[in-house]
């Protein structure tokens, strides 16, 4: 079973259409990543998909890293 | 203020028979149907079973798996339709070009149909949360020429005229006079459409328009012959580079063909069928003899809409006598959409390049699966095999859903 946090990876690479090496865990999905506002929703409802949860609109906001998603996917799951 | 005159120097097309312009002229030219069995979804249970895909185009080619997923498949082949015809332009080559002097005129009949079934499937069972922030921007149809802007920084004149059936001559008659008036140097014109859904192919089938001959695909497309029984619905695009002539001599581009005339009108008549008499459509070609400044006796070849409907082919034969008279028998008309079937919004493109190539190369493009012309149908439709001809005039018919006809004449390029 894979990690969260190599889940969460694998998701923003798919959703974001970056490599593998590209994605640290401060990578920002905007700034680092090239994701524009359309892309980060898609990829929070693809985690929500992928960790069978719902992350509420105020708290998807704050997620800006791949940190802020593994942090929250761990808290919430 | 006189008028510009308007050249074509650049074409682009993917299509159920071929993925480049090259390929789907020498398919047309050879007489080979790009018709087969519908596989993009299980249609086991329809009655029409077969369609005009566009098959083996590596859309990875022209786009990131990122965008491509953010985009419906009519957005797909209308922006590689597109890159194909900027590449053979040349536009791309050539530092000094004004990108607020070029436009965009690409529209689509139906728009992105399988985005909204997936969308409004999504919706219905998982909740509204669930339904992607992209549904809007993958499936209206403006979003190919939205998209072109982007990928090439063109931002002059950017519209998608949508009038079903005749999208692609529409935009492709718009983009030419925005030239010729003055409002950009270059236009990208054109259609795309991707409507072999399993919504789309169940629509039109139970409007009884499409053709049920599903143990021969190949046969199924046959306009004016007396077994046709409906059109076969295809997938693909066409875009043209449309260009000021002095803008295009300058560059030193390749030159096709010239646009010389652009009609509309309506029917007035019936939201699906047109008048027997095709009135409405004469009248689309009379404007545009008129504003080509022509007689009727100076067109060489037609490209019809011919769709291998029962009502609509016959009353096209009609109109073309109306308008044309003794010259009716003279000129060759034939229809391409019994290789291509009928792509609906992106027809009047691919047909516009179609009759482009036939000036150039010399070349009556055939129509295929003509066994037995029907009574009436006595015209020369250059039947089965394609033939060479000295052409200088062709002419491009689409007609649409509302009644609304386009008509387009193009004229072999001469200096």
């Amino acid at each position: 079973m894979s990690t969260v946090e190599e889940r969460v990876k694998k998701i923003v690479c798919e959703q974001l259409g970056v490599k593998e090496s590209e994605v640290q865990n401060t990578s920002s999905f905007v700034e680092d990543l090239g994701a524009d506002s359309l892309d980060t929703v898609e990829l929070v409802m693809a985690l929500e998909e992928e960790f069978e949860t719902e992350i509420p609109d105020e708290e998807a906001e704050k997620l800006s890293t791949v940190q802020d998603a593994i942090d929250y996917i761990v808290a919430h799951t | 203020m006189s008028k510009r005159r308007v050249v074509i120097t650049g074409l682009g097309m993917v299509s159920p028979v071929g993925n480049d312009v090259r390929t789907a002229w020498e398919a047309i030219q050879a007489g080979r149907s790009g018709i087969g069995m519908i596989d993009r979804f299980d249609a086991s249970e329809y009655n029409t079973r077969i369609g005009g895909a566009v098959r083996n185009l590596d859309i990875g080619e022209y786009l990131s798996a990122k965008d491509a997923r953010k985009l419906d498949a009519f957005i797909h082949y209308g922006l590689i339709a597109a890159q194909q015809a900027v590449d053979d332009s040349g536009l791309g080559d050539y530092p000094a070009l004004d990108r607020d002097r070029v436009g965009v005129a690409i529209g689509s009949g139906i728009g992105g149909l399988e985005f909204i079934e997936k969308s409004v499937i999504q919706m219905d069972t998982a909740g509204p949360r669930k339904v992607s922030p992209f549904f809007v921007p993958a499936s209206v149809i403006n979003m190919i020429s939205g998209n072109v802007a982007i990928r090439f920084g063109y931002r002059g004149p950017n519209i998608a005229i949508v009038t079903a059936c005749t999208t692609g001559t529409h935009n492709i008659g718009y983009a030419a006079r925005t030239i010729a008036y003055g409002d950009a140097d270059v236009m990208l014109a054109g259609g795309s459409e991707m409507a072999t859904t399993r919504t789309g192919v169940a629509a039109f089938s139970a409007a009884r328009a499409l053709s049920t001959r599903n143990d021969e695909p190949e046969k199924a497309s046959r306009p004016w012959d007396r077994d046709r029984d409906g059109f076969v619905l295809s997938d693909g695009a066409g875009v043209l580079v449309l260009e000021d002539l002095e803008h295009a001599r300058k560059r030193g581009a390749p030159i096709y063909g010239e646009v010389v005339g652009f009609g509309m009108s309506d029917d007035a008549y019936h939201i699906t069928a047109p008048p027997e008499n095709g009135d409405g459509a004469a009248l689309a070609m009379r404007n545009a003899l008129r504003d080509a400044g022509l007689a009727p006796e100076a067109i060489d070849y037609i490209n019809a809409h011919g769709t291998s409907t029962q009502v609509g082919d016959v009353a096209e034969v009609k109109a073309v006598k109306s308008v044309f008279g003794p010259h009716a028998d003279k000129l060759a008309i034939s229809s391409t959409k019994s290789m291509t079937g009928h792509l609906l919004g992106a027809a009047g493109a691919v047909e516009a390049i179609f009759s482009v190539l036939a000036l150039r190369d010399g070349v009556l493009p055939p129509t295929i699966n003509l066994d037995n012309p029907d009574e009436g149908c006595d015209l020369d439709f250059v039947a089965n095999r394609s033939r060479r001809a000295d052409l200088r005039y062709a002419l491009s018919n689409s007609f649409g859903f509302g009644g609304t006809n386009g008509t387009l004449i193009f004229r072999r390029y001469e200096d």
